[in-house]
């Protein structure tokens, strides 16, 4: 008999995974509602979780499978963010945490990632690694993820595309892009525990068999207990978190937010030339533009 | 040495041999991983769309999978009609007594439906196992082990993997029954081509006076098909008929024939006037590779720890006009993991290829795959000469007067199996004979037919591609029109003339003379195999998930 190598990349011991995320307006076309200033209309446009967030999550799946452990998602908002949680565990978490109350309301990336800071550390065990999505489709400010690892005092590795984590060594091994440039990529090893922002270009990778199977296992896991997903839900108010109202939500907020310009409409992604090709030559010049797009043969 | 991942037994395809193999390991509790290449089960599988249960088969789909009938199948098959057609006359021959001949019952399936209610089975029986179904995994060969034996697969997204026994269910385009030599793609007189459309008819019942548990299945042979060797069929399905036709490749070569081209002459038939009208609606067009068991299926279909089961064996019966495939997919599917079981108990897995040959052939299933009488059939019978005298005489007044005086005894002897099992391959059977049944037996037929069937390009249009864009999956290794031109008119998706399609010539100068040349689009390619079989290629899948995929099949 041969040597069964379908253990886990690594079984010493399980690892603590935390995803962030967040509730943003649904920007797509026919779900997004503006005003005719140009201004968007909250109450008309649904909230979804930040698209940038399921390359956290697919990121969080991807070190559940090959490295086993456990994954917590955690948000903070209104108690109507309950859904968002919903949504990230029909890709995957174990456990739900929402922060909510009115005294976190209206909070800045400051008095957000102060009271992240503090659930985070509330948590038993305390994480390993945190992933977090690259920046929010509304705020885009990028600045949550980067505030809560300062506050946490933990290394952080952004523009991840890819990543390997050795629990022996208790270390991450990640892939990044440098300057966001896809063509310069930087690896990077990092001691746990780690806070991991993936880029939009991170793939999760499943290079066997066994962890195919239990992705799929994993995966219907997951989906059953989103439809009961309130099972799994924590709400933390601010007592909770031992946490001074003065210090979080408005009132610990150092931004001020001068005057919000309409969104530009997007300019289309496609441009058109007509060409009447009467001649070989120009039809010849329609192939020359076209080549570089078509198969190998 | 690399430390690969092992299971006990590795399944490669979930269409019905690889459902029925895996669903014998798993009664025994054996560690089995089934990988499929397709998004799901049934999404690259076609057939013509009868599935049998023999009386005389050790397995049967209902035995392993109790619900099949009832979830997986459209229905049940209860009738069965031979048209022998010549011009406007038809001769039908009800050939009921050849479709029920061992026949415990004959359902007829769309595959994707089928397959992907398999799949669910399988996916529960081999995850108990600690295994499972994983879907988008394309194998791409066999893994060798420092001696050269067959140890394992390897595949296109995941690391290769070992077991004790490698069950290749990959279909008539096996890359697994290549890569290890059992199977060849060389000589077209080997293979027939099926080309079918799935239309859409929900009033199936009315027009064919069905009631739902039962079904119809009409055959068509004679001259309507330009000489080439093969015939036509129409089975009902719930909501839908599945038409189609099964052409010799090398017949088809021979007479430069465009099978779509061939498919619509039996569609706009005045004979299928009476069931469908200008209402006509295709679903989906489709076309599969099939393995003519007589000359292909392989004796001896393993090496080392690689058994071949179901089309990747060449295991597809035409036993007559009935062609039965899926059927002994599943009985050597079973079987294949039967012998592993026994072997495995004995501690000599090393004989299991061995131990599933003997029972191949001690379960008769070997027998009906390649009958003895064939052989002798085919040494007299199959040669130009013998087939100018047989024609000749079929043909000549005698012919034609003692057709007349058999008369509806002919229906009879159509009726015995034995005699279907040993057609020899020539045109007397497909279209010289039924053309002078029809004619001379014949009545005329009423009907007239006001289908106008869309195009290649519309039907290619119609069909879902995931396309691994720049990586072609067919390279064409000799373009020059002689090697490969077959292709242009042979393949399903290409035709003479048509820019939109795989195959097409093209004049180009050299030296000033102007020469035919091959060129290969894969984006329209249905992955049936013809081209790699025809023409000079380097036939390969495409990768998991990627190329065509059929949702009815």
């Amino acid at each position: 008999m041969e040597a069964d190598t379908r253990v886990m990349d690594n079984n010493s011991s399980d690892i603590d995974i935390v995803v962030l995320t967040k509730g943003v307006p649904d920007f797509r076309e026919g779900k997004v509602s503006f005003d005719e200033h140009g201004h968007l209309e909250r109450g008309k446009t649904p909230t979804v979780m930040n698209p940038n967030d399921r390359f956290a999550l697919k990121a969080a799946l991807q070190t559940k499978v090959r490295s086993g452990g456990k994954i917590t998602v955690m948000s903070m908002g209104p108690p109507g963010y309950k859904e968002i949680l919903q949504e990230a565990m029909n890709i995957y978490a174990d456990d739900l945490y929402l922060l909510s109350d009115r005294e976190m309301a209206a909070a800045d990336t400051w008095a957000t990632s102060i009271t992240i800071c503090t659930a985070i550390e509330k948590l038993d065990p305390k994480p390993d690694i945190i992933f977090a999505g690259f920046k929010t489709a509304d705020g885009e400010t990028g600045h949550t993820g980067p505030q809560t690892s300062w506050a946490l005092q933990w290394p952080i590795i952004t523009h991840v595309v890819s990543i390997d984590v050795n629990l022996d060594e208790k270390k991450i091994t990640a892939k990044r892009l440098v300057q966001g440039d896809i063509k310069e990529v930087e690896t990077v090893e990092v001691e746990l525990p780690c806070f991991v922002i993936p880029d939009p270009e991170f793939e999760a990778e499943y290079p066997k068999a066994s962890h195919r199977l239990r992705l799929q296992n994993l995966t219907e896991e997951t989906r059953e207990r989103a439809i009961s997903y309130e099972e799994t839900l924590t709400m933390w108010d601010h007592k909770e978190l031992n946490l001074d109202p003065d210090y979080i939500g408005l009132d610990g907020s150092p931004t001020i937010v001068g005057r919000v310009d309409p969104i530009p409409k997007a300019p289309a992604e496609r441009e058109a030339t007509i060409i009447n090709f009467k001649s070989k030559k120009e039809m010849e010049e329609v192939l020359g533009v076209m080549a570089p797009f078509a198969g190998e043969d | 040495m690399h430390e690969y991942e092992h299971y006990e037994a590795i399944v490669v395809g979930a269409g019905p041999g690889g459902a029925a193999a895996a669903a014998v390991l798993a009664q025994n509790d054996i560690e089995t991983i089934v990988l499929e290449r397709g998004v799901e089960p049934g999404s690259k599988n076609v057939s013509g769309g009868l599935i049998y249960a023999e009386e005389s088969s050790p397995y049967t789909m209902d035995d392993l999978f109790p619900e099949f009938r009832k979830f997986a199948t459209e229905r049940p098959i209860t009738e069965y009609k031979l048209h022998n057609i010549s011009g406007k006359k038809t001769a039908t021959f009800d050939l009921k007594g050849l479709h029920e001949s061992d026949t415990e019952w004959c359902d007829s399936v769309l595959r994707r439906k089928m397959d992907s209610w398999l799949a669910k089975e399988v996916q529960g029986m081999t995850q108990e196992t600690g295994g499972g179904l994983l879907n988008g995994i394309r194998v791409n060969g066999v893994l060798r082990d420092e001696n050269g034996k067959i140890e394992g697969v390897t595949c296109d997204e995941i690391d290769p993997i070992t077991a004790d026994v490698v069950i290749a269910a990959d279909g008539v385009t096996s890359e697994l029954a290549r890569s290890s030599g059992l199977m060849n793609w060389e000589r077209p007189e080997e293979w027939f081509q099926g080309v079918k459309v799935v239309v859409d008819l929900p009033k199936v019942d009315n027009i064919f006076g069905l009631e739902p548990d039962t079904g119809i299945a009409h055959l068509f042979s004679g001259d309507l098909f330009d000489g080439v060797r093969g015939g036509g069929f129409l089975y009902t399905n719930r909501e839908s008929l599945s038409i189609g036709t099964v052409f010799h490749l090398d017949s088809i070569m021979e007479k430069e024939a465009e099978t779509q081209e061939l498919l619509n002459k039996l569609i706009t038939h005045p004979l299928l006037g009476q069931w469908i009208d200008e209402e006509y609606c295709e679903l989906e067009y489709s076309a599969k590779l099939v393995p003519d068991s007589k000359k292909a299926a392989n004796p001896t279909p393993h090496l080392d720890r690689l058994l071949l089961v179901g089309d990747a064996g060449g295991q597809m019966q035409a036993q007559g006009p009935i062609i039965k495939g899926m059927n002994h997919a599943v009985t050597a599917g079973a079987l294949a993991s039967e012998a592993f079981v026994e072997m495995r108990e004995r501690g000599s897995i090393d004989k299991t290829g061995e131990r599933y040959e003997l029972k191949l052939r001690q379960t008769g299933v070997m027998n009906k795959l390649r009958p003895p009488m064939y052989s002798v059939v085919k040494a007299i019978g199959e040669n130009k000469v013998a087939t100018a005298i047989v024609d000749g005489l079929i043909t000549s007044p005698i012919g034609r007067g003692a057709i007349r005086v058999i008369g509806n005894k002919m229906e009879k002897l159509y009726n015995i199996p034995i005699l279907s099992m040993a057609i020899p391959d020539t045109s007397t059977p497909y279209v010289t004979l039924p053309t002078v049944i029809g004619e001379e037996l014949g009545t005329v037929i009423k009907s007239k037919n006001s289908v106008k069937p869309p195009g290649l390009a519309e039907r290619i249009s119609k069909l879902s591609y995931d396309t691994d864009i720049g990586k072609p999956h067919i390279k064409l290794i000799d373009n020059s029109y002689a090697d490969s031109g077959g292709a242009v008119t042979a393949c399903p998706v290409s035709a003479v003339g048509f820019g939109g399609g795989c195959y097409r010539v093209e004049e180009v100068e050299i030296d000033g003379k102007i020469e035919f040349r091959v060129s290969l689009d894969t984006q329209p390619c249905i992955e049936c195999g013809t081209c790699a079989v025809v023409a000079k290629t380097e036939w390969n899948n495409p990768r998991g998930n990627k190329g065509v995929e059929f949702r009815h099949g």
